[in-house]
């Protein structure tokens, strides 16, 4: 289909263009981008009038569970793809812990099979760095890798055997895989929230920052050791910015990210144990909340990610420290960025960039030919947008959210935080994967 | 923000359930204690009963063992003439299947009117009571680390009792604080009562620097913590915590920790110890200090009871009111 986009403000984070212009789309590729009015030869079967929407990259989220397979309860494919391209969102990572675990080339073919037939969002699966996750043997790379599998992750559990865990850093450096780990000591880090005042307060069992700088220094030195590129899910603490700070100054082959929860809220926001502030990595205090928007602002952190985690009512509804860890984040992805970047005061171009081409930097090569194009707009590159009102404020209603996982901390209940920023369509290679329905265009 | 009103108050600042001793304002901690001391003298009356909970069901709710609380429940609850049904429900029955609010919706229906409940984990009562009926009423009997409200006011009474007056006092309490419940509802209520000074004692495995914040003097060496002291809580040390990574060892713990004549002669000549029981001889006490003129380990059991029939009178006495927002904020 030829679809022209006219009057909208267009923002390409990747090479920082900002201005009003009129885009051409045609098949699954951008065929022209030119000032309002100069595309005049282009007869389209679609035309939209984006007076006062910002047309920007679709969005690209390094961290989203999709619960299929295993936990079709509490997410299914198509549900969360949905939420996905409600939230702007047209490509995202996928962590190998479902059940059964991503460590079987057949389960991720399939996964991408399935992905692919919805058209909604393209789906780029981590696979499982050991067996079954049980941290002690590796998994078949090259063959999950060949199935569609971007990288190679040990999802929320930590290997705790530092021999494997520097044979799975070789092997994956052997074929230039990346490595995906988020930095928690397995003994440090049981506990329920961020060890401090309030976790003491409350009786919650703490995990202390060194939970995260110990394995922050464990992979630092393995990947001096093997020369293998390790990507660092959801940064928590402002200790482990300074580390990841230091070890790209230092020359290191990483890359990290951080989530909407730590770049937004602390513990403080657990008030009366709110189950919905059950997290992984749990909430911090003010200043690793600081040093992590810092971070991001000033790119030791690569980008921002939703951690979104459907999780059923029957697991919320427990105690605190019973609870299900994770929230539903896909839809919140994109206001959330729009509110840390008018927080910091930076051009809209640069807060795109952390949720655009910043991730897919991260992914680089591994998306193969797409690393050349999605996560910006350019002409010949494909025809991955999002389309929002800038402007638009709302508040959170949880039950009016598409993804079937109904718990936020921004829920306007817990936190009274509005939103900025809404999205009104998402096209995903030139179709349209959401319309907003309330659109006026 | 909804969510952060007080859930233990009704909108006209009334206790509704006693979930925490945290938060609640002095007038309605002294108003529980001077109502205890009136049920004081139903206890040492031929008839112990009064009718102020007649008709009512009270469900002990007991997720984890205990016989001392449990019963002292229980004669409240009989002493107000309430109908009072004990049940344990061990963590067997829960790992069946059923879940918390489950066997709440359950007890429910058989009309309770007010739970008694302990659980060990933290906050588990604040669940219960965000999903009780409006008129059903919530008592939080320990849960987890976090909170044990009835101890801490008992604890109030029992050093009202002794020393009068609040603004004047030293104390430290003294042992596992980090895993102790008691220790933070004495805390909370020591500081809204006005005690200024406040000290918690104990190795740095067991009293965390971050205790600071809740408006105590962290201590590590027990020669300083209980110097010139009026009253001195010793807290127990549960026998999983004797020899680990916490602690090497009890006989360690009771020489660097442990209450003997000697370190109390370090105390004020007044001084009273106190307890929450059940002691352990020889571990964070000395038999000669918990028997000994100092010890007032049983007055505390006795004023328990009269406490505990003070806070069930009051949560009973007073009205939900309008809940909607307490309600909307908390569903899940």
């Amino acid at each position: 289909m030829k679809v022209l986009i006219r009057n909208g403000r267009v923002v390409d984070p990747a090479s920082r263009h900002d201005a009003l212009a009129d885009v051409a789309i045609a098949g699954d590729r951008i065929v022209a981008i030119g000032a309002v009015g100069s595309l005049g030869d282009f007869t389209p079967e679609r035309d939209i009038d984006a007076r006062g929407l910002v047309v920007a990259p679709g969005l690209v989220d390094l961290a989203a569970r999709l619960r299929e397979p295993g936990h079709e309860h509490e997410g299914m494919l198509e549900s969360e793809l949905g939420a996905a391209a409600a939230g702007g969102v047209t490509s995202l990572v996928c962590p190998p812990d479902t059940d059964p675990v991503l460590d079987e080339p057949g389960l991720v073919e399939m996964l991408k099979f399935r992905a692919r037939k919805l058209s909604r969002c393209r789906l780029f699966p981590l696979g499982a760095l050991t067996r079954g996750l049980q941290g002690q043997t590796l998994t078949e790379m090259a063959e999950l890798s060949e199935a569609g599998c971007i990288g190679f992750s040990q999802a929320e559990v930590p290997i705790s055997d530092t021999l494997v865990l520097m044979r799975a850093l070789q092997y994956a450096a052997t074929f230039g895989y990346t490595v995906w780990l988020r930095p928690q000591d397995p003994w440090l880090g049981q506990g329920v929230a961020a060890q401090g005042a309030v976790a003491t307060r409350l009786g919650l069992t703490g995990v202390p920052a060194v939970a995260e700088t110990v394995a922050l220094h464990t992979v630092f030195d393995l990947v001096r050791a093997t020369g293998a590129r390790v990507h660092l899910c959801r940064l928590s603490s402002a200790a482990g910015v300074a580390l990841l700070r230091a070890a790209k100054a230092e020359g290191l082959p990483v890359t990290g990210d951080v989530s909407i929860n730590s770049l937004h809220l602390t513990d403080v926001d657990i008030g009366y144990f709110n189950a919905d502030m059950r997290l992984n990595p749990p909430l911090r205090q003010g200043a690793d909340r600081e040093a992590l928007r810092q971070g991001l602002a000033d790119g030791t952190l690569d980008a921002l990610v939703s951690d979104h985690n459907p999780v059923a009512d029957d697991m919320k509804t427990l105690p605190f420290g019973e609870a299900e860890p994770g929230a539903t984040g896909l839809e919140l992805l994109l206001s959330l960025a729009l509110r840390w970047g008018q927080d910091m005061g930076l051009p809209l171009g640069q807060t795109l960039s952390r949720v655009s081409s910043g991730p897919v930097q991260v992914l680089g090569t591994a998306m193969a030919s797409l690393a050349h194009s999605a996560g910006q707009l350019k002409v010949g590159g494909v025809a991955d947008l999002c389309l929002f009102d800038p402007e638009a404020s709302w508040s959170v209603t949880p039950h009016a959210l598409t993804s079937q996982g109904k718990h936020t901390p921004f829920a306007f209940a817990s936190t009274g935080m509005q939103m900025l920023g809404r999205v009104q369509m998402t096209w995903v290679a030139g179709t349209v994967a959401y319309e907003c329905p309330l659109r006026t265009a | 923000m909804l969510s952060r009103r007080n859930p233990q108050l009704n909108n006209h600042g009334e206790l509704i359930h006693l979930l925490s001793i945290e938060g609640l304002p002095r007038a309605i901690l002294t108003q529980i204690l001077d109502t205890a001391g009136t049920f004081l003298s139903v206890n040492d009356r031929e008839v112990k009963k009064v009718p102020l909970l007649r008709g009512k069901s009270v469900f002990n709710l007991f997720f984890e063992n205990s016989t001392r609380t449990r019963t002292t429940f229980e004669i409240a609850a009989k002493r107000l003439s309430a109908d009072v049904i004990n049940l344990d429900i061990n963590r067997s029955s829960t790992a069946k299947g059923e879940s918390l609010l489950d066997t709440i919706a359950n007890l429910s229906a058989m009309h309770a009117d007010m739970f008694i409940v302990r659980h060990a984990q933290s906050g588990a009562p604040y669940l219960i009571s965000q999903h009780v009926a409006p008129h059903v009423r919530v008592i939080n009997a320990g849960d987890g680390r976090h909170a044990h409200p009835t101890q801490g006011l008992l604890d109030m009474y029992t050093i009202r009792h002794f020393k009068k007056d609040f603004t004047q006092l030293s104390v430290a309490v003294v042992g596992d604080i980090v895993h102790s419940r008691v220790a933070r509802s004495d805390i909370h209520a020591l500081t809204i009562l006005g005690v200024p000074d406040i000290r918690a004692v104990g190795p740095k495995t067991l009293v965390p620097a971050d205790l600071a914040q809740m408006g105590v003097r962290v201590c590590h060496q027990m020669n300083e913590g209980i110097r010139d002291a009026d009253v001195i809580i010793m807290l127990r040390l549960q026998n999983e915590r004797m020899s680990g990574a916490m602690l090497p060892s009890a006989a360690e713990f009771f020489k660097s920790y442990g209450l003997s004549l000697e370190k109390l002669a370090l105390a004020k000549p007044d001084a009273i110890v106190m307890h929450p029981g059940p002691i352990n001889r020889g571990v964070e006490i000395e038999s000669s200090v918990a028997d000994g003129s100092h010890s007032v380990i049983l007055p505390q059991v006795t004023f328990g009871i009269a406490v505990r029939m003070a806070v069930m009178s009051t949560i009973a006495g007073n009205s939900a009111g309008n809940t909607a927002s307490h309600s909307s904020g908390s569903t899940a």
